[in-house]
């Protein structure tokens, strides 16, 4: 299910810190909420002049909304969202091409290749499955070690996923399959897993909390909300699929047509700079700033090899093709499931 | 210079009434107009009739939306109407005691947003709810979850019109029938049940159409199982498809048309039926009969009560199901999706916003319709406008809200995504409910009033604030209140209209769920159910008071 609105946490923080006028910035992003306040409270330390309106969806969302007001752009900047999606908004001549000033800083995977750059990563989010082993002890389930264990019949009903039109993770794990086992074979594999789902859930984070409160065993979620979620008490076991990790960026742009392009390139600067990175390196285990990577509780040290190839370009430009599809297999049959 | 007095206080009546035309014409009226409109243009503007529904219609999916919406309302329907009706029976026929309790518990489900009952049925039936053994191998997400979650917002909404229906029982008739020898079963069949056909007719109809028009409860516990209420928010808030949204959206106005319109039609014969020499109908007490009863409505607002402390025990819950010792860490609504504690506080300001402006709109719009004696065309325009928005689901007038708001042709497209344009949606949303209580109230004080103080040349905003606003207190209060615990509920209208600015209490309930934090959004929900007692409490509290004082002369 794809329901939701917007939200704002940033502006109210940032208000009465100064008398002068304020340089005001919208800022859309699909960063997890619990990330965005420390975040913003960085940048109100370098740059209180500037007041920060943040809108936080997931990125299905956000994306969509993107798109909707190309005509007319009410966003200055793109934060924290899929690079997938920046790529996509680049093809419809979107975004505005701007070097960070610590641009030299970033690891050339993690950035568009062209210079200057349409955007620039922060970190790399990808799959991860929640398991819990209380609920699997009561119901016998194996610990899961790979995508394919996810379609063995003994986990009927038993799977949550996020649904790939609203979620990048969700959408994350789609691109992923087709990846691994080739587009037929992906579809296939998909078929079979989707006799396995209790329920499609609208978030990236929400199959992780699921499972993290037994209500599914089984949750595909995403790195930093297992981890966190195990780091606050949920008896969850995290596992990373054997065949590979999907995986995308969070990543910031520039909105071409900005009113703001001082603030804008102010908050890119932080954004993409050190500071920030040193948080973003806090939830993340790799970032896009080099050197600042380091292990984090609950995720293993070889975390970024078990990554898969990724192509943002081929991702971006099949996105409504596979999102059409997708929701044509597994959307239309909508009776309940036992 | 009575004479002149009398014209110039006419000018002022008919000034207010253009004014009131054009103003609901601008928060009801015309968003309609524009829904409509979008339903039979493409998107580059060109008039293409019955397209988007020809085409909307001939795909599979919409067919399985369509029945999935047909099974939960009827289903609900089928369920709630008879517990309603009998819940209703007791209360007017039965000589149980605590009627007034019962009566008030029974209105709780009006105090919480649609989302509270889905919320706690999943604490209840879900995988590790309480009572999930019951469900034995199925599960509370889709149709059972949904249906359930209905029945307790639906509830009081119908139990109200049954029992405006019962309470028109003629006593005469029951005399004449326990003369000629009838029994009881045979008078309930010839006379309760024919008198309160109309009653039950529209409550039936009003149940339904509450049912497919609401996404509160199916958006929550509904799991895969979607529906067409549920489908417009995918289609319009998640991929910004307005013209497959309008499509939609005109297709959930048929249902409530039909109701209204019949609804209309029933008022009328219903009216004429009650003679003046109308004699109330006063039970007389019945051992086991009046035992039964107690004890069903002792059921069932023992029911209510449980659903609303599940959200209530849930929201102090520290990690569900595993570590269930009670904390405050829920309501640390700053760290979640939903806009933090700004969000409840937008609400409040909704809140009081809406009853201060609703309240005295829907009085003015009232009294002029009542008193003015302008030209009758005008006035039947504005009782149009006024009784129009209780035809229209809030998701349809939401929608319509964008389309006309959100024109960059719109002199008064700056308030769009601001906090006026969600109090005048609220206004608009919840106008006909206010206007008919304030019609009833002007309608019992005299003429007289009004007629002495105009041949004397007193103008009639004299009259108006010294006589008709002091008699009709308890009832502008009580409209104020309406309007009040509404906006802190409602979702469906709102929903499409706020804006990073404008968080609402009752959405957060929504983004909280969607994110996956149900215990902050049971959280948010209690919040609101707190907040909605507190000020029904003071309310009557104020209520009593001003009675006391100014409505001494109604005991003579």
């Amino acid at each position: 299910m794809f329901q939701r609105g917007l939200c704002v946490m940033a502006g109210v923080m940032l208000a009465g810190s100064t008398l002068m006028a304020k340089e005001s910035l919208t800022v859309y992003t699909a960063l997890e909420s619990d990330q965005v306040k420390p975040y913003l409270e960085s940048f109100q330390k370098v740059q209180p002049d500037i007041d920060v309106k943040i809108v936080r969806d997931s990125t299905g969302i956000i994306t969509a909304k993107l798109l909707a007001e190309k005509a007319n752009p009410q966003v200055d900047v793109v934060w924290g969202t899929a690079a997938t999606s920046l790529v996509l908004l680049e093809q419809n001549g979107m975004l505005q091409p701007y070097a960070p000033a610590s641009l030299d800083k970033i690891d050339a995977k993690y950035r568009d290749s062209k210079n200057p750059p349409m955007w620039v990563g922060n970190d790399v989010w990808g799959s991860a499955i929640c398991f819990n082993e209380v609920e699997a002890k009561k119901q016998n389930l194996p610990l899961p070690t790979s995508w394919e264990d996810l379609t063995k019949p003994i986990y009927k009903g038993k799977i949550v996923m996020p649904n790939p039109a609203s979620s990048g993770t969700g959408f994350l794990d789609v691109t992923a399959w087709l990846k691994i086992f080739g587009e037929k074979k992906g579809w296939d594999y998909m078929d079979k897993l989707h006799e396995n789902i209790g329920q499609y859930t609208h978030s990236g984070s929400k199959p992780c909390k699921m499972a993290a409160a037994g209500e599914f065993p089984i949750g595909i979620s995403f790195e930093y909300r297992a981890a966190k979620s195990k780091k606050e008490g949920a008896p969850i076991a995290i596992v990373y699929p054997k065949e590979g990790l999907g995986w995308d960026l969070e990543a910031t742009a520039i909105v071409k047509g900005t009113k703001n392009l001082e603030a804008a390139q102010k908050f890119v600067n932080w954004a993409t700079g050190e500071e920030a990175n040193k948080l973003y390196a806090e939830n993340f285990a790799v970032v896009a700033y080099k050197g600042l990577s380091k292990k984090i509780e609950n995720i293993p040290e070889n975390y970024a090899s078990m990554l898969i190839e990724n192509d943002f370009g081929w991702s971006a430009k099949n996105r409504e093709a596979i999102l059409q599809e997708w929701s044509k297999r597994y959307e239309s049959k909508s009776e309940p499931k036992k | 210079m009575p004479r002149l007095f009398g014209n110039s206080h006419k000018m002022l009546f008919g000034l207010i009434a253009l004014i009131l035309v054009f103003f609901l014409a601008l928060i009801i009226f015309f968003p309609l107009v524009e829904i409509l409109q979008k339903s039979v243009y493409s998107s580059e503007g060109k008039l293409i009739y019955l397209e988007h529904f020809s085409l909307y219609l001939s795909q599979p999916n919409t067919h399985t939306l369509i029945g999935n919406s047909l099974l939960v309302s009827l289903t609900t329907t089928l369920i709630i109407v008879p517990i309603s009706f009998i819940f209703a029976y007791a209360l007017m026929r039965s000589c149980i005691p605590f009627k007034p309790l019962f009566r008030y518990l029974a209105l709780i489900p009006l105090l919480a947003p649609s989302l509270l009952p889905a919320i706690s049925f999943v604490y209840l039936f879900g995988n590790q709810g309480f009572l999930k053994s019951w469900m034995g191998e199925n599960s509370i997400y889709g149709p059972w979850g949904i249906i359930l979650g209905e029945c307790f917002y639906v509830f009081p909404h119908v139990l109200m019109i049954i029992l405006s229906a019962l309470s028109l029982s003629d006593a005469r008739l029951y005399e004449a029938a326990q003369s000629m020898g009838a029994g009881s079963i045979r008078k309930f069949l010839t006379i309760t049940l024919p008198s309160a056909k109309y009653g039950l007719i529209s409550a039936t109809m009003v149940c339904f159409t509450l049912v497919i028009t609401d996404f509160g409860v199916p958006k929550v516990i509904g799991g895969d199982f979607h529906l067409l209420a549920t489908e417009i928010y995918k289609q319009v808030i998640g991929q910004q498809n307005f013209e497959l949204g309008a499509t939609v959206g005109v297709l959930l106005l048929i249902p409530s048309v039909i109701t209204f319109s019949v609804d209309a039609l029933l008022q009328k014969k219903q009216r004429s039926s009650v003679g003046s020499k109308f004699v109330l109908y006063r039970p007389k007490p019945t051992r086991l009969f009046d035992t039964i009863m107690f004890f069903f409505c002792l059921g069932v607002v023992l029911l209510l009560l449980i659903i609303l402390g599940v959200s209530l025990f849930a929201s102090f819950v520290k990690f569900w199901p595993y570590d269930l010792s009670l904390v405050l860490k829920n309501y640390n609504f700053d760290m979640m999706d939903g806009g933090g504690w700004s969000s409840y506080l937008n609400s409040l300001q909704l809140a009081i916003w809406s009853a201060l402006f609703g309240t005295i709109i829907v009085f003015l719009t009232a009294y002029v319709v009542e008193r003015s004696r302008l030209w009758a065309p005008l006035l039947g325009l504005i009782k149009l406008f006024a009784l129009l928005p209780m035809a229209v689901p809030g998701l349809v007038l939401g929608l319509g809200y964008i389309f006309f708001f959100n024109s960059a042709t719109n002199p008064l497209h700056g308030i769009y995504g601001s906090l006026t344009i969600l109090i005048l949606c609220t206004i608009a949303h919840f106008f006909t409910t206010s206007y008919m209580t304030a019609m009833t109230t002007i309608k019992q004080i005299d003429r007289e009033f009004d007629d002495v103080a105009e041949s004397m040349g007193v103008p009639f905003y004299k009259t108006f604030f010294k006589v008709t606003v002091p008699i009709a207190l308890p009832s502008i209060l009580e409209i104020a209140r309406y309007y009040f615990v509404n906006a802190m509920t409602t979702v469906s209208a709102v929903v499409f209209l706020y804006s990073p600015q404008t968080t609402l209490a009752s959405i957060a309930v929504l983004n909280m769920d969607d994110a996956g934090d149900m215990s902050a959004a049971a959280a948010m929900a209690t919040l609101i159910v707190a907040t909605s007692v507190g000020i029904t409490l003071l309310f009557n509290a104020v209520s009593y008071g001003v009675s006391k004082a100014s409505q001494r002369w109604r005991m003579c």
